[in-house]
């Protein structure tokens, strides 16, 4: 059962995505992967796999670290299986530690009213688009949204909220390029208060996390937030790019330790990568990930399952 | 977090001086580190697997130099190697009879809108007569991005609002470039993922309408394994001649650089190392494997050392440091050399075994160049060139005309004195130790002058966001 996105709310009485629909327009996550993204188990021959064969272990080793994996999480992955007493079914051992490395499925909490979401990345991730769909289906879940375009330096950057906002019939707040982050933030709360709006989400610049001076310009819209607005932000979503290296590991260090990342949407896995990065990313930095976008449409923004997806990314 | 290969081999292999040659287990010891160096930069496994069988083959039987310790001549194996694989020298666009049409393509989010501008901006300074086409017509607003970068640094841009078809755009825009003479063409297309069937058809349409002399793929230096299948897939459609690498000011380690190079033959031509709109260079082999292997970039500092500094200005500099004459003035004056030089975290990063401690020194940023600034400009001139007789009560003038603090007016003092010695030590043919000069003063010295929170800036109510790039 795929994960819901009135689970992923946190509504009361939530249930699972439907079968009927996950097989028509909901198709199982599977489906809606790159096509020519290959699961891991199709690399190594999975059936064959001996676990009294060196070179076996070898060859998942190398299938992790391709996937993106990275070096670190793929040995411990590999000492878990190899700690198992018996290995009937690799693919499904392998899935089942994957998943355990998500934990639980995860929440976005939107129950302040306000809730405030803070969305962060580094340049290209897709953060704009991400938070376009998100207000889409916060609206379509009856909630009231109001949009933050505090991304003031890129060039039309504005423009490109704006036109999602429209789309997603969301209240927008806007400023001129080049204006104070933090302020295009305090106006957008302050306009949610106004119009009695449920959900404030504040889109920012991208910006590489190794910039300590746009960093703090980030902390300082974080700081901003929290004290114009008790408890915001409720959520920090980091954007990370499924065709991302070891170098989302950095990513998601960094921006943690400037803004306080709550969870990660996964964005781009309609391509061939495997954002085996986000396994890394939960394992060594115990972060979860809370959307996945797998497509250009509205639906194809989706409530991470850990299951779901650690069954895509190992068996298909 | 990322060691050294350096430092890894070094502690792979102790210390092995006056040994002679590498034995067969150290060697694997060492393939190991030097194998798992390179996925951790994301060079892409196959890659990493023949390059390592390489290696081991040219270090089996090798001579340990006497003056060099295993480890170190490990890593010049591998150097040299993997500037082999990236290809020797640098290589440019070809150009052909005007206008010449250089095509970018890439994934969403790779950074060609930005790369579009910045190329046409190098462009123009080489002499040429650059425009570029708005041809992404996917991604809400990606015109109106290319119109502004256009206005910004007064390149023409040839965009149609209203249009569908980006083969249409590209075919009339490239009227338009004849007939206002432009000599180069640059065309943005939308980002496309490279098993989208449907939309990279339209790209070599776009390709054949276009009939570019140079095709450029754009990629994201932070891109991971799945490197080597774009590649494959984009040269596959439109057979591009290299690859413009962005986002390398990061601490990506651009490993995606040495796969796409060994999968396709198609060398990197640029990479895009910062936000501002100049910081598009050309690639050099060499220099991207010291990246790679972390062991930093002296040939870029030295180049843009050399760009930045005018020569009689040097000379003058030379001849008064040499004799530990340095006052407030010259301060001011490598300050600003300094400047030109671009941002200062990226100059530091250039320095071979500095990435890793640069941590600390993460804060050196403008703002505060700027307020060293300030405070000597407050000085007056006869402060500035003789600055002992600056006294308390001047002190606190200085500090008040510049906003700061009596306590960084000292700090600053202090590192003046600190840098003259220091000068000094250097006219009597001594070599500074590049971390003492760190601490002291050097380099460091904005940050030691100016340790005063990043944050304390807030207070005061400016244009911030102007200020920050």
């Amino acid at each position: 059962m795929a994960r819901s996105w009135s689970e992923l709310l946190g509504e009361e009485n939530a249930q699972p995505e439907p079968e009927d629909e996950r097989s028509g327009r909901f198709a199982r996550l599977r489906d809606s992967l790159g096509k020519s993204r290959r699961a891991l188990t199709q690399e190594l021959a999975s059936a064959a796999f001996d676990p009294g064969n060196e070179e076996d272990w070898e060859r998942l080793e190398e299938a992790l670290i391709g996937g993106d994996v990275g070096v670190r999480a793929t040995a411990e992955l590999i000492r878990r299986l190899e700690a198992r007493p018996e290995l009937p079914d690799l693919t499904e051992a392998l899935a089942e530690e994957i998943a355990e490395m998500f934990g639980e499925p995860p929440t976005l909490d939107v129950s302040a009213r306000p809730a405030l979401i803070l969305v962060v990345g580094v340049n290209g991730t897709g953060k704009t688009t991400t938070i376009g769909k998100l207000a889409e289906r916060l609206r379509r879940h009856g909630h009231t949204v109001v949009l933050g375009a505090a991304d003031t330096f890129r060039a039309a950057a504005e423009e490109q909220l704006e036109i999602w906002a429209e789309r997603a019939g969301a209240h927008f707040v806007g400023a001129e390029r080049g204006s104070d982050p933090a302020s295009v933030a305090y106006d957008a709360i302050a306009a949610a208060e106004r119009e009695g709006a449920d959900v404030v989400v504040v889109d920012t610049a991208g910006r590489l996390h190794t910039q300590a001076n746009l960093m703090e310009e980030l902390a300082k819209v974080r700081r901003v937030i929290a004290g114009r607005l008790e408890g915001a932000p409720h959520e920090t979503l980091l954007v990370v790019d499924a065709t991302t290296g070891q170098n989302g590991l950095q990513q998601a260090r960094l921006f943690g330790e400037a803004v306080g990342v709550t969870g990660v949407a996964l964005t781009k896995l309609d391509g061939s990568a495997k954002g085996g990065i986000a396994v890394a990313i939960a394992y060594e930095l115990g972060l979860p990930v809370k959307l996945i976008g797998v497509g250009e449409t509205l639906d194809d923004l989706r409530p991470f399952d850990p299951q779901d997806f650690a069954r895509a990314l190992v068996a298909g | 977090m990322f060691d050294t290969l350096s430092d890894r081999l070094q502690s792979a292999l102790g210390d092995l001086r006056g040994r002679g040659k590498l034995d067969e287990e150290q060697i694997s010891r060492a393939m190991r580190e030097i194998r798992l160096a390179l996925l951790e930069a994301d060079v892409n496994l196959a890659v990493v697997k023949q390059f390592v069988a390489q290696v081991r083959e040219r270090a089996l039987g090798q001579e340990v130099l006497k003056s060099l310790t295993p480890g170190q001549q490990l890593v010049k194996i591998v150097n040299e190697e993997l500037t082999a694989l990236m290809g020797a020298g640098a290589s440019g666009l070809a150009f052909g009879r005007p206008p010449t049409v250089i095509l970018l393509a890439g994934l969403q989010g790779s950074g060609k809108t930005t790369a579009a501008a910045k190329l046409a901006l190098l462009l123009r300074k080489e002499g040429k007569k650059p425009s570029v086409i708005a041809a992404d017509l996917q991604r809400p607003a990606a015109i109106d991005q290319l119109e502004q970068l256009g206005k910004q640094i007064q390149i023409p841009v040839y965009s149609e609002h209203d249009t569908k078809d980006p083969v249409a755009v590209v075919e009339r825009g490239l009227d338009r470039a004849r007939l206002d003479g432009q000599d180069v063409v640059i065309v943005d297309t939308a980002g496309r993922l490279h098993v989208d069937e449907e939309l990279m058809d339209e790209l070599v349409r776009v390709r054949n309408a276009a009939k570019p002399m140079n095709v450029l793929l754009v990629l994201d230096a932070m891109t991971g394994q799945e490197a080597v299948n774009v590649a494959l897939a984009f040269q596959e459609r439109i057979a591009f001649d290299g690859v413009l690498m962005t986002k390398l000011d990061g601490d990506a380690r651009g490993g995606a650089a040495l796969s796409v190079k060994h999968v396709t033959g198609r060398p990197i031509k640029f990479i895009s190392v910062g936000e501002k709109v100049d910081q598009l260079e050309v690639f050099h082999p060499d220099r991207m494997a010291s990246r790679i292997l972390g062991m930093g970039d002296v040939l870029s500092l030295i180049e843009r050392a050399e760009a930045a500094v005018e020569d009689d200005e040097k000379e003058e500099m030379e001849r008064r440091m040499m004799k530990g004459e340095f006052t407030f003035d010259d301060f001011l004056k490598s300050y600003k050399m300094l400047r030109r030089m671009g941002p200062v975290q990226g100059i530091l990063k250039m320095i071979p075994g500095l990435g890793k401690q640069l941590e600390g020194l993460d804060q050196v940023d403008e703002k505060q160049m700027s307020r060293v600034e300030a405070i000597i400009l407050s000085m007056t001139p006869q402060e500035r060139a003789v600055p002992h007789v600056i006294d308390g009560r001047r002190r606190m003038r200085i500090a008040n005309g510049s906003g700061t603090s009596v306590q960084q007016v000292n700090q600053l003092l202090e590192a003046r004195k600190q840098m003259a010695k220091m000068m000094k030590g250097m006219g009597k043919g001594k070599m500074p130790d590049l971390g003492q000069m760190m601490a002291d003063g050097g380099a460091a010295a904005p940050q030691s002058a100016m340790s005063t929170r990043p944050g304390s800036a807030g207070r005061k109510k400016k244009k911030r966001s102007k200020a920050r790039r």
